[in-house]
């Protein structure tokens, strides 16, 4: 048992931060739930995947080197994104293959690098939420979180005792919704057609929710569900296990919206 | 083989609104997917026997100078004649001179792809010989004058009535009004056409899985055994390989047997797999007068000792672009040249450029399917990632993106920047959209919102918000 509780370091990622605070700060609240310390360093701004997976190196590596400084010391780090957390956790320590320092220092705080959901479950224990949520929901299982990490059971465990909510397996959970960063929009016809066949899984669940763990594979499906009119509401798994849908709309859904109906 | 690579995008454009293809895609795809998942999961050693295929293969890769040396002197103890051909250029001379050594008129031909890297049908031809494919689907491609779009299901991209329509078209010493509606009627007329064909071959030409250095011995692996009938009959039998093919042993290429054909079709094993050592010997009752070894480098060698070695290792099960939702969007033929999917897009760039192949390895968004399925566990989206660096460094991405990418990193590694930069962007952006909560269109987001509405954010940053509350003690 531990007796002082773990200094968490949350790092929000980009998206979270400019798109839906709402997730970082469900993030910090199950933290908190879970008895950590949650600290929000100052001066984060992004992970570096998209320099990383654009094949620019040398500014995915100066990235890496200030958001490893900065997360550094403490305990752990969270991230409320399988693909960033996935960047910190495995892909800085093969960023700085040729240089022995900050691969060890990448390597050590890999180690102690976690996605929210997973590290929850796995880290702290948790196996249940006190959260509300009415309606059938759905759950997308993102590629890094799943074939990087190993995230599949963690958040299905955790919906599982949400008041209200029954979940609704959809067929090709695991395959991909086109998103891929820079993809959805350097290749947006092959990214549309890969988004339509996981919007005809998620509606033939018959689901009234999606969720999932990533940001940007939400918003990929969201902006497809509603170009296409289907009023699915669309959420960070974290808002739901956090019992935070009140506080803002679904993903893509007005003020005038809110709770998916039209 | 001319290549269309560099013309990828607008080749997945075209290939997404095409109707047939689409449905042929759909058809084949899920089948290919549910046979493996049943085949491994029907073998508890799957997992041990990748570690196991990978070392073998990283094992040989290390020490490839040996084994192809002792395999070509097994071959040559066993009366068989090894061409070691670095270019696609030298292979081709080769073939077309073991041809006309021995007068060949047809040459049939089992299914290679190393076959298509070399584009010898159409050398043969030039030549005055004349190449009949004889698996099926490279049969039916051959007939409607396009290249396979899967390196083990060539005519994936095919349906039935595609089948019906070129046999009608090409058969026409067969009755007009026959009828062709089966899958079992059609194969029956390829055979019978194929079989006048297979006895009357002066050359027939194989690919090879494997190459075995102890025993000098070629693999191949069918289902239709038409590939044993081009190799045993006619005069002369060449085997087109590529250097990587080789394994150590016979056992070692067992190993490799077992993963192979689970990855491939969810088969335990191929129907045939034959082992051809050697020309026909004196007590043999079959079997070829000449047995030759095209052993092609054609840039691979070139390979060993970068970040791309690890694709030597490739087995070309297909497990990679069968499971590949790109693949399974546009097809084989959008990739432009020999080897498409998951594994042409790390191995396309590496032999034919980076500067054609560009496009290959952006096209992925790195889902890691392919790698979880690829039985030598070949990372193949590090690798793809590698080709973009090599692009990047080469300034060969396109000078909007580098700049988007620049600006961006310009900003994020300045967080007083960045802030102010998200601020204001979030801000305007959530004010903009706060009613209808997304945007139909958006400046320079025409990628996002051609087919996507684009969410609106919330309108205040993360950041802001949490420095908000801090200050006022409410987190």
């Amino acid at each position: 048992m531990r007796h002082t509780p773990p200094r968490v370091a949350l790092f929000a990622t980009c998206l979270v931060d400019l798109y839906r605070p709402t997730v970082g700060f469900a993030a910090i609240k199950l933290l908190k739930e879970a008895g950590c310390t949650v600290v929000v360093p100052e001066g984060q701004t992004c992970c570096g995947q998209p320099a990383y997976n654009s094949g620019d190196k040398a500014d995915a590596q100066d990235i890496a080197r200030s958001v490893i400084a900065l997360l550094e010391p403490y305990d752990y780090v969270v991230v409320p994104s399988g693909s960033c957390g996935g960047m910190i956790r495995e892909q800085y320590a093969a960023l700085f293959a040729a240089d022995p320092e900050w691969k060890l220092r990448a390597e050590r705080l890999g180690a102690r690098t976690f996605e929210l959901v997973s590290f929850l479950v796995d880290v702290m224990g948790m196996t249940g939420v006190e959260a509300r949520y009415e309606g059938m929901a759905t759950y997308h299982d993102s590629c890094s979180g799943l074939r990087e990490l190993g995230i599949k059971g963690q958040p299905r465990a955790l919906l599982a005792t949400v008041a209200g909510l029954t979940l609704a397996e959809m067929e090709d959970a695991e395959v991909c919704c086109g998103f891929g960063g820079t993809f959805c929009v350097k290749y947006p016809d092959i990214s549309v057609r890969m988004v339509s066949d996981k919007v005809e899984r998620i509606r033939a669940t018959g689901a009234d929710t999606l969720l999932a763990g990533d940001l940007g594979c939400l918003l990929n499906m969201a902006g497809r569900l509603q170009r296409l009119g289907h009023t699915v509401r669309v959420r960070h798994v974290a808002e739901v296990l956090a019992g935070m849908t009140d506080a803002v709309p679904p993903i893509g859904e007005g003020q005038a919206r809110q709770g998916g109906a039209r | 083989m001319l290549t269309t690579s560099p013309a990828f995008k607008q080749n997945a454009t075209t290939a997404l609104a095409d109707a047939g293809l689409q449905k042929a895609l759909a058809n084949a795809k899920a089948g290919f997917m549910q046979k493996r998942a049943r085949a491994v999961a029907a073998l508890p050693e799957f997992e041990a026997l990748r570690d196991l295929g990978r070392d073998i293969k990283n094992h040989t890769i290390a020490h490839l100078d040996f084994y192809l040396d002792t395999y070509a002197r097994n071959v040559e103890a066993e009366g068989g004649k090894v061409h070691w051909c670095e270019t696609a250029d030298d292979a081709r001379r080769a073939v077309v001179e073991i041809c006309r050594s021995v007068g060949a008129r047809t040459v049939t031909k089992g299914k290679s792809m190393i076959g298509e890297e070399l584009g010898i049908n159409e050398h043969l031809e030039a030549a005055g010989i004349e190449p009949i494919e004889t698996d099926l689907g490279e049969y039916i491609i051959q007939l409607r004058k396009e290249p396979p779009s899967h390196i083990i299901a060539p005519a994936f991209h095919l349906n039935r009535e595609d089948w019906i329509e070129a046999f009608r078209e090409k058969h026409t010493e067969l009755a007009p009004g026959r009828v062709l509606d089966e899958r079992k009627t059609l194969i029956d007329e390829a055979r019978t056409i194929l079989r006048s064909r297979f006895l009357a071959a002066d050359v027939g030409i194989t690919g090879a899985n494997m190459l075995i250095a102890e025993t000098g011995s070629s693999v191949i692996v069918t289902n239709e055994g038409n590939g044993d009938l081009t190799q045993t009959l006619p005069k002369v039998h060449i085997v087109l390989a590529s250097i990587e093919k080789v394994v150590p042993t016979l056992e070692d290429a067992c190993t490799i047997l077992r993963l192979l054909a689970r990855s491939a079709t969810g088969q335990d094993f191929s129907t045939y797999t034959t082992f051809s050592t050697g020309p026909r010997r004196a007590p043999d009752l079959d079997g070829p007068a000449e047995y030759h070894v095209i052993l092609l480098d054609n840039g691979r060698t070139s390979m060993i000792g970068t970040e791309f070695q690890e694709m030597l290792r490739c087995i070309r099960c297909a497990a990679c672009m069968n499971h590949c939702p790109v693949y399974g969007a546009v097809g084989g033929h959008a990739y432009g040249w020999v080897y498409p999917g998951p594994m042409g897009s790390v191995l396309t760039p590496s032999l034919i450029g980076v500067d054609k192949a560009g496009h290959l390895p952006n096209a992925s968004t790195f889902c890691g399917k392919c790698e979880s399925v690829c039985p030598m566990k070949i990372p193949l989206p590090k690798m793809m990632r590698h080709w973009r660096e090599r692009e990047f460094e080469r300034h060969l991405s396109p000078s909007a993106a580098r700049f988007g990418l620049g600006v961006w990193a310009w900003f994020a590694r300045r967080p007083w920047a960045y802030r102010l930069a998200t601020r204001i962007g979030a801000g305007t952006l959530g004010f903009a959209g706060r009613k209808r909560g997304r945007f139909g269109s958006l400046p320079l987001a025409g990628g996002w919102t051609g087919g996507r509405d684009m969410p609106a954010p919330e309108g205040e940053t993360f950041q802001a918000r949490y420095a908000r509350l801090r200050k006022q003690g409410l987190v």
